[in-house]
């Protein structure tokens, strides 16, 4: 596999194919059954995000491997309106769609490091790790 | 978390080894004792699939592969309701801030409203006010002039909770400005219907009944600003009247006028003023008469009125299950000499 792999996002269909890609990538780097699952979820929330909000974008993987740690890196971009707020969209409960939504805070939730830029009118970029254990 | 999951997890397979074998109810004891250790813990729900799994694993080794993918499946299912569950704590403590805050809001509102039932001679006086949560939009006032007379308010804003509390001291800081004894009831309320139609939101409307009582003359003055109508009870024929007010509501149009009506109290008579959260009392889904509360009333006439309104708030807050809709305020004014 290659050290980098991603996933174009505008189908709702996408999601799905993004999802395969960050489970198989964790399992090759041995993470255990939950944190496959809950990688799986996050990389759900991000692509659905782009693929409501945005129409448009990209979820990039990547392996980190040095002597430190091992994980997962994903990251997340588009260039759709952005987020005006983004106080607001990491509080809990705040989901624009009304449903339930894990959203932003769910993501964050289910990786170990995350960190968000967002522009009004560029896009967004959302970049996320998880730590094998 | 590891810790609690691995301290645990052998507890788990034992108990469940135990169970495969002899469907024994102490195991099924066992691991609710596990699962109380678990969710104390905070081990999210998918943690116990995944120990449900494993523990499976080595305590069968005949599994199926289709037994397997749909516990696979299942763990999957219960992402959500971890990450569901890892906000609890969060809305916990934001509801205890909360409430905290609304508790100290409470506190001040007692003071910054607060009123002394003045001793007045020749009249026996009653008041209950309870809110139905922690702030009261009902509000009574006592003014005590020094001709010896009496200023009594009783109003409502429509709405509960804060806001209405809010707009409430709004009402009470203007009444304190006003020159004590000079002041009729129509005028109190033409003025305080400037101030309410300037000062608070057009959606928040207030209902007011003014009173005046002057004990030579044993003479009651009132105006009514869309107040629920008080009651007069004539202690000769043992009837209660309904007090025809009439007056528009404080805050609708700045040039209202209000007309003020008298009446001469004798003795042993009763005056008696009300929110309408005691007369819309619910009993299930019923809203009561009025004449049951008149007969509430008359039933604990005998008692003096302080007794006598908190016997009448008894009744109907066991009527209502302990559980009030809307702010209780209830005054009872009875001639005693």
């Amino acid at each position: 596999m290659e050290p980098q792999s991603c996933v174009n996002i505008h189908k709702e269909w996408d999601i799905v194919g993004a999802r395969q890609l960050g489970r198989e990538m964790a399992k090759r780097l041995g993470f255990g059954t939950v944190d496959q699952a809950r990688i799986a979820t996050a990389v759900s929330e991000l692509a659905r995000n782009i693929y409501l909000y945005a129409e448009k974008g990209q979820i990039c993987f990547e392996f980190i491997d040095n002597i430190e740690h091992r994980g997962l890196c994903m990251t997340a971009v588009d260039t759709g309106p952005g987020i005006s707020d983004i106080s607001q969209a990491m509080q809990d409960g705040y989901t624009t769609s009304g449903g339930l939504g894990a959203g932003l805070p769910g993501v964050r939730r289910l990786m170990d490091e995350f960190d968000i830029h967002s522009e009004i009118g560029n896009g967004t970029r959302i970049k996320a790790i998880k730590w094998v254990r | 978390m590891e810790e609690v999951i691995s301290k645990n997890a052998t507890n788990y397979k034992e108990l469940l080894r135990n169970y495969m074998e002899s469907q024994d109810e102490q195991a099924l004891y066992g691991v609710e004792k596990v699962s109380k250790a678990f969710i104390k813990n905070n081990i999210l729900p998918e943690e116990i699939v995944n120990l449900h799994i494993q523990a499976m694993a080595e305590v069968c080794n005949d599994l199926t592969e289709d037994y397997k993918n749909s516990m696979n499946f299942l763990l999957e299912a219960m992402i959500f309701y971890g990450l569901a569950m890892q906000e609890i704590p969060l809305l916990r403590e934001e509801k205890h801030i909360l409430q905290s805050e609304i508790s100290v809001a409470a506190s001040m509102q007692k003071t910054l409203l607060g009123t002394n039932k003045p001793e007045i001679n020749g009249m026996d006086i009653g008041v209950i006010s309870v809110p139905a949560h922690q702030m009261n939009g009902d509000y009574h006032h006592f003014v005590k002039g020094k001709d010896g007379s009496l200023g009594i308010a009783i109003a409502d804003v429509i709405g509960k909770g804060i806001p209405a509390a809010l707009c409430m001291s709004m009402i009470k800081y203007s009444m304190d400005s006003y020159p004590e004894e000079s002041m009729s009831p129509k005028s109190i309320l033409k003025n305080l219907n400037r101030v309410v139609e300037r000062n608070v939101d057009p959606s928040m409307f207030i209902t007011m009944c003014y009173a005046h009582y002057q004990p030579q003359e044993s003479k009651l003055s009132f105006s009514s600003a869309g107040h629920e109508p008080g009651y007069y009870y004539n202690a000769e024929t043992d009837t209660f009247k309904e007090f025809e007010t009439r007056g528009l509501v404080l805050g609708v149009s700045p040039d209202t006028e209000y007309k003020e009506y008298e009446m001469t109290i004798n003795k042993d008579d009763m005056v008696i003023l009300l929110t309408d959260g005691v007369t819309e009392c619910r009993d299930g889904d019923r809203f009561i008469e009025s004449q049951e509360v008149l007969d509430i009333i008359k039933k604990y006439s005998d008692l003096p009125a302080q007794e006598m309104v908190e016997n009448v708030y008894k009744h109907f807050e066991r009527l209502q299950d302990f559980q009030l809709r809307d702010d209780f305020t209830l005054m009872v004014l009875r001639k005693n000499s």
